[in-house]
């Protein structure tokens, strides 16, 4: 479904990412790991269009029928539109606007009407936003934030922030959903909650998904694979158990012992 | 987002009381000066809502808005002078032949000024809104002065730096008020729209805003264009109420007045920016006294610019007022 072929991002002399290839297939969820400042970040913004690879390829197939499709440097918002939605590493919630607006602007991608039928408020735009408030509806239901959707999204506790930042993801109807450290600041808890909400969207959104973590209790509890990044290189790769007894994994996180 | 939103009771009201304020004020006598201060307190209404379009809601910190308020007021005069008047006042170089037959009626006219307005302002957002906040504010003043540079200096257009004189004036509650009122409506359909909202959640984060599929650079420049044409239609109200265009009138002190009604008003409010400029307008104008000579005993002549002194130190304090308030309420 994804692939990441070969790529390499540098900004001047420092090589965050160097020569990574990742293949993620449907329905997949996929880990990606590595200690601070590995490059994690940096492959998800090269997929999501933030940047540019410096070399390397990106080929994104939205359904098994279509051929797989050059995504490399293609704009974020064309990219969202192909299928591909992220969180951010730091909530990016479009704090002033209330809950319910968040999710609902998640949904305008797949509006039809133009500027003129929008500000006329003429029926077509007014089934058509009919249609898409009731589906916010809906989503916020499904993840209990339904009885917060007045509250401005910056007033939110943080763990729903998150919740909040993945269901305006899902709005867009995504293929794929890349999520930047979705567990981050959470405890124990809320993490074990989180985990059961992934895999819950996973399935009934019928959706891949790739993200990035910390909290190794989330990777080897949900991930079918996982790539392993330190200093830009691809160092490991492979189910959870195999990633776990890596000699080069546990060096690169816990350092060698000197000799 | 809910429902009708555009129709929620404080909207509803609020066309109310400005539409009765609209017909009511026609019975009250006044006299020019007062009738001056209410139509420019409208078409103030009308500036500083496309201005907060595209600073308040969009987040473009555009200081450029004199510009496009210039090419509204030419375009205004040029289209409704009568020809002898053109004949009459263009004495430095006769205008252009076929300009001088161009005329049309007042309406049409506007519409015409807003049009340029927008096709200049979407040539400029082109390259402008690649950069980012604090470029822009640089770029678009200078393109203002651009547009300010070209009317001194196309004497068969313009008529150069002695500007225009003998515009059909026009005084009428019903044309500024009206105008204000239509811009009070664009504004609140659009804002309530999904576009106007796609629009506040580029200013709140774009890189989160394209991330779910907004195509913010194209966003910024229909927003920069509509802001564009308000201003042009603006510009062409203030052409028929004085009667007369001037490139001095046209300075950033413009932008800056308008810019003040839309701070005060509240970024991203449209009833606070109908208030605001109302306030703002009558306050500048009732001022004036502060700049006529008075008798203070050690100074006998007037203080020139004291009426602006004052002005700031009030703002100021409403400024800081403001910000305490909100500051309680949000702490509550």
């Amino acid at each position: 479904m994804l692939k990441l072929d070969n790529i390499t991002m540098q900004f001047g002399g420092v090589t965050a990412v160097n020569q990574a290839t990742i293949d993620i297939d449907k329905h997949e969820i996929i880990g990606l790991i590595g200690p601070n400042g590995a490059g994690k970040t940096t492959a998800f913004n090269m997929v999501t269009g933030i940047y540019e690879p410096t070399s390397g390829k990106i080929f994104f197939q939205p359904d098994e029928g279509k051929d797989p499709q050059d995504i490399t440097g293609m704009k974020p918002e064309d990219i969202a539109d192909l299928g591909i939605c992220r969180t951010f590493q730091n909530i990016r919630l479009f704090k002033q606007l209330s809950v319910f607006e968040n999710v609902c602007i998640g949904g305008f991608l797949r509006m039809k009407t133009g500027w003129l039928s929008n500000v006329l408020h003429l029926p077509a735009y007014l089934q058509e936003r009919r249609a898409l408030e009731g589906e916010a509806e809906e989503l916020l239901k499904s993840i209990d934030l339904w009885d917060e959707k007045d509250t401005r999204s910056s007033s939110l506790p943080y763990g729903k922030q998150r919740r909040l930042e993945i269901a305006r993801a899902l709005a867009t109807h995504p293929k794929l959903l890349l999520l930047d450290e979705p567990a981050a600041g959470m405890n124990p808890q809320e993490t074990q909650e989180l985990m059961a909400f992934i895999k819950e969207i996973q399935a009934k959104f019928d959706l891949t998904i790739f993200l990035i973590e910390h909290h190794m209790d989330v990777v080897m509890g949900i991930c079918d694979r996982i790539y392993v990044l330190d200093h830009g290189q691809m160092i490991a790769s492979g189910v959870p158990e195999e990633i776990q007894n890596n000699p080069r994994v546990i060096e690169a996180y816990l350092g060698v012992e000197d000799a | 987002m809910r429902r009708s939103q555009v129709f929620s009771r404080k909207n509803i009201l609020g066309l109310l009381i400005f539409t009765a304020i609209l017909v009511l004020i026609n019975f009250l006598p006044l006299d020019n000066y007062y009738r001056k201060i209410i139509n420019l307190s409208y078409i103030y209404i009308t500036l500083a809502l496309s201005l907060n379009l595209i600073n308040g809601y969009t987040g473009l910190f555009s200081l450029g808005h004199y510009g496009f308020m210039a090419i509204g007021a030419y375009t205004t005069a040029i289209l409704t002078m009568p020809p002898e008047a053109k004949d009459a006042y263009y004495n430095i170089e006769p205008i252009y032949e076929w300009l001088k037959n161009f005329n049309m009626p007042l309406i049409p006219a506007l519409i015409v000024s807003g049009i340029l307005a927008a096709i200049l302002g979407f040539l400029i957002a082109l390259p402008v809104l690649r950069l980012n906040d604090d470029y822009l504010a640089i770029a678009s003043m200078g393109f203002a002065e651009i547009i300010l540079v070209l009317i001194r200096t196309q004497f068969r257009i313009t008529n150069g730096a002695l500007g225009l004189k003998g515009i059909p004036r026009v005084d009428s509650y019903y044309l500024y008020g009206g105008v204000a009122l239509v811009m009070i409506i664009f504004m609140l359909l659009l804002t309530n729209s999904t576009k106007g909202k796609s629009l506040v959640a580029i200013r709140e984060d774009e890189i989160a805003a394209r991330s779910v599929g907004i195509n913010a650079y194209l966003y910024k420049v229909i927003s920069f264009t509509i802001g564009s044409f308000w201003a042009g239609v603006g510009g062409g109200l203030m052409a028929v109420m004085v009667g007369t265009v001037n490139q001095m009138q046209f300075t950033f002190q413009l932008t800056f007045n308008i810019l003040l009604i839309v701070v005060l008003g509240g970024m991203g409010k449209i009833w606070g920016t109908v208030v605001a400029a109302v306030i703002v307008t009558s306050a500048l104008e009732l001022m004036r006294f502060l700049d006529e000579p008075m008798n203070f005993g050690i100074f006998q002549d007037g203080l020139p610019g004291l009426r602006m002194v004052v002005f700031s130190l009030l703002l100021m304090i409403v400024v800081i007022g403001r910000t305490k308030l909100k500051g309680r309420k949000s702490r509550a």
